[in-house]
């Protein structure tokens, strides 16, 4: 547990660098643990009306390590093993209301830990495996596209 | 408190946390229905009952007999402790009142139902143009930026302004005083009150979506009764609440990937709008669906022509051979005519051809015409309520410009035919209002100080429109003040949102608190909600909707009338109800005694 939280304020120091790097317009270069920094409007090359295409970068990065900053939406429900990682914070919380949809654009967060989810809202960065494919979650059948798996999860602000 | 008047007190607590079972009667009491239309007919138990115990009677008379249907019975209805019996597809085909009385031999509930017939058809077409959330300040507004207006006149009208027939809609539902747009367009295309996020259904406690009483919308009774063609065109998606209003039934119009299957048994031969994420199979990336159907795939194998941008649309819409028409045209809702005209925001860059409401109605027209029988077209401009919830006046009004140029198209269309009724109406209405105009020029230190009412007002100093009605700029010096009632948490800028559509309120922790974008943009003043923190945006109203209408049977439009009644006028303009035979036929016998 102990080296575990050395490595979350590692982490930490690097999220800072990275939100400072988007900040500044600086385009997100490999990071040193060798994660590839993969931008929201990176991850599709075109979206059209009869579907999304991935990027060449994208389709590249499958199986390795990737980090996405984006905004952490409110969870399905407490115990969810996922949370769902967007460009924008959500203005319409799809698991708060019924009747709101979710942007097209989403990817799937599995954290490596379980962890809190009082953060909801917040910009994170989210490190871990880069997934592609159709997969629904097999605990609630939530089906995503683009997941980042065994995810280290640093919130931002 | 002594140990046993405690004791006592818990026990009484927990009989009362135990919610008390309420017996129904679907269609509810005071519905009114078209003779011959299908429904089903589900009476729920306040207690479990034995099915032998259970009479239903109509006008006096066993309802199995009068229906011609036998009730099917469930003893415990989805753990309810209430046992419920369901007739479905029923009809009744003979004008009057009817009191329906079901009675478990212990409690008898009473309903009365009001069956009208109609008179011979009237009209050869329908149109229904839908405002969606269209307030009356969004009509004044409209009139203001594309007519402008001087000394108190306006130099025009929009097109549904000189409409000879007028009338102000209810648009409460079952459940509540407010509606959404479910509810309430499942009111114009069935002829009843239903409740919020429902369609075709009577809300029953029923747990699955799909197993609510359902009563017939326009397009079955149509494509059951008549060879007339359907048509449904939104800017929205084409499995938003309002187009899925055509055709649906479920509970819940989040049910998006079931609707898409409900519009392609529909039958309807022209649907067209954005949505198209819930046409792809899921391995599909932007798929929004939960199986591996392609709709797109099924719509074109049963005939239908597919275009997916506004050139297709045109090209296919021209081709006589064209009688069935899928356009699909956005993944998500498609972008309002401010940001694909002009700003160039939303997602206009992604999604560059889109076509505009006016077209999309100009293309349906073409390929219904084709029906020689006539059809019923539903236009919605669905983004006026996209952008009256999050407090954007200027998109709504914008796409209010957009709803009238369409109806002008309808109009000119329909002009010398007198066969075609039109209809124009909100759905339901928004909290909002113009209260004067915001002046840069005016003095102070707060953007308060510079909204002017009463004579302090004055005229706004938007540019002179373009052809088509739009003035090229909203971002002017002296601009509308127009302002939400209900709202939550946001920072009011007192300016149009220029660098996209307005996002008022983000979600954090649960609730909805003000997106910080905003709050550095200059003048820009934290608003703090009147709306409980759940709500997102701003929320619907239960003011008067005005609705306005033109062409045979528009006549019967007059002062204030439920929402339900737009089904019984489009109804007896086309002739729906059951008609005397013309040779040897008789008309419909009823099986019971019937007050006419």
């Amino acid at each position: 547990m102990i080296a575990h939280a050395k490595a979350r304020r590692t982490w930490l120091h690097k999220a800072a660098g990275l939100a400072a790097c988007v900040a500044a317009g600086i385009p997100l270069l490999a990071a040193a643990d060798g994660a590839s920094g993969l931008a929201f409007n990176e991850i599709y090359r075109s979206e059209g009306v009869l579907g999304l295409e991935l990027s060449a970068k994208s389709k590249a990065l499958a199986g390795k390590p990737v980090r996405i900053l984006g905004y952490m939406a409110p969870p399905l429900k407490p115990d969810t093993r996922f949370f769902v990682l967007t460009r924008a914070p959500v203005a319409l919380c799809p698991f708060c209301n019924s009747d709101a949809d979710w942007p097209s654009d989403i990817v799937v967060v599995y954290p490596r830990d379980r962890m809190g989810w009082s953060q909801d809202g917040m910009p994170v960065a989210v490190t871990g495996t880069l997934e592609l494919g159709s997969r629904a979650d097999l605990e609630t059948g939530f089906v995503s596209l683009v997941r980042v798996a065994d995810a280290l999860v640093v919130t931002l602000k | 408190m002594n140990r046993l008047a405690y004791l006592a007190a818990i026990a009484v607590g927990t009989f009362c946390a135990v919610p008390a079972l309420a017996g129904a009667i679907y269609p509810i009491d005071r519905a009114h229905l078209l003779a011959g239309t299908h429904f089903d007919f589900k009476i729920e138990f306040d207690k479990a009952v034995a099915e032998d115990a259970i009479r239903v009677r109509i006008n006096g008379i066993d309802a199995t007999s009068v229906l011609g249907k036998k009730f099917q019975y469930v003893g415990n209805e989805d753990g309810s402790n209430g046992s419920s019996v369901i007739a479905r597809d029923v009809a009744m085909p003979v004008p009057g009142k009817y009191m329906v009385e079901a009675t478990d031999g212990v409690t008898t509930q009473k309903v009365v139902w009001d069956v009208y017939g109609t008179g011979p058809r009237m009209a050869k077409n329908v149109i229904l143009f839908i405002g969606d959330g269209m307030s009356t300040a969004n009509r004044t507004a409209a009139r203001m930026l594309s007519k402008g207006i001087k000394e108190g006149k306006y130099y025009g009208q929009l097109s549904f302004d000189d409409m000879p027939h007028m009338a102000l809609l209810g648009t409460s539902g079952v459940d509540s005083i407010i509606t959404d747009s479910a509810n309430s367009m499942s009111a114009y295309t069935t002829g009843h009150k239903s409740s919020v996020n429902a369609l075709g259904v009577y809300v029953s406690r029923a747990k699955d979506n799909l197993a609510h009483p359902k009563v017939e919308t326009i397009t079955e009774l149509v494509k059951r009764r008549t060879k007339m063609a359907v048509g449904i065109v939104t800017d929205a998606e084409v499995e938003d609440a309002t187009p899925a209003g055509m055709v649906a039934h479920t509970r819940r119009r989040s049910d998006k990937d079931i609707i898409v299957e409900q519009l392609f048994l529909s039958r309807a031969d022209v649907i067209m709008g954005g949505g198209s994420a819930y046409f792809l199979p899921q391995k599909t990336p932007g798929s929004k669906r939960k199986d591996d159907n392609n709709f797109v795939d099924l719509f074109a194998r049963d005939g239908f022509r597919v275009a997916t941008t506004d050139a297709e649309m045109k090209s296919l819409a021209d081709n006589p051979a064209t009688t069935r028409l899928l356009g699909l045209f956005h993944p998500d809702n498609m972008d309002g005519a401010l940001d694909r005209r002009f700003l160039r925001k939303g997602t206009v860059d992604k999604f560059p051809n889109q076509p505009d409401l006016t077209d999309m109605t100009r293309a349906a027209l073409k390929v219904l015409s084709r029906n020689k029988d006539g059809f019923v077209l539903m236009v919605e401009a669905g983004l006026i309520d996209k952008f009256n919830h999050p407090l954007d006046w200027e998109r709504s009004v914008y796409d209010t410009i957009m709803l009238s140029n369409a109806v002008q198209v309808a109009k000119d269309w329909a002009n010398g035919r007198n066969d075609t009724l039109i209809i124009v109406t909100p759905d339901h209405t928004h909290g909002v209002s113009i209260v004067g105009t915001i002046d840069d020029a005016k003095p102070g230190p707060e953007m308060r100080d510079k909204v002017g009412v009463y004579d302090l007002a004055g005229f706004p100093n938007y540019p002179e429109p373009d052809k088509d009605g739009y003035p090229p700029s909203v971002d002017v010096s002296r601009r509308l003040a127009m302002f939400y009632g209900n709202f939550p948490d946001h920072y009011e800028t007192f300016r149009p949102k220029l660098d996209g559509p307005n996002v008022p309120a983000v979600n954090k922790d649960k609730v909805y608190v003000a997106n910080e974008i905003y709050k550095d943009a200059p003048g820009a003043v934290l608003r703090t909600g009147n709306l409980p923190r759940t709500a997102d945006s701003g929320t619907h109203t239960a003011d008067d909707a005005l609705l306005t209408a033109t062409g045979p049977g528009a006549e019967q439009f007059h002062g204030f009338m439920e929402n339900v009644e737009v089904f019984r006028v489009m109804s007896d303009a086309l002739g729906l109800g059951p008609q005397p035979a013309r040779a040897a036929g008789k008309p419909a016998k009823a099986k019971v005694p019937v007050a006419q």
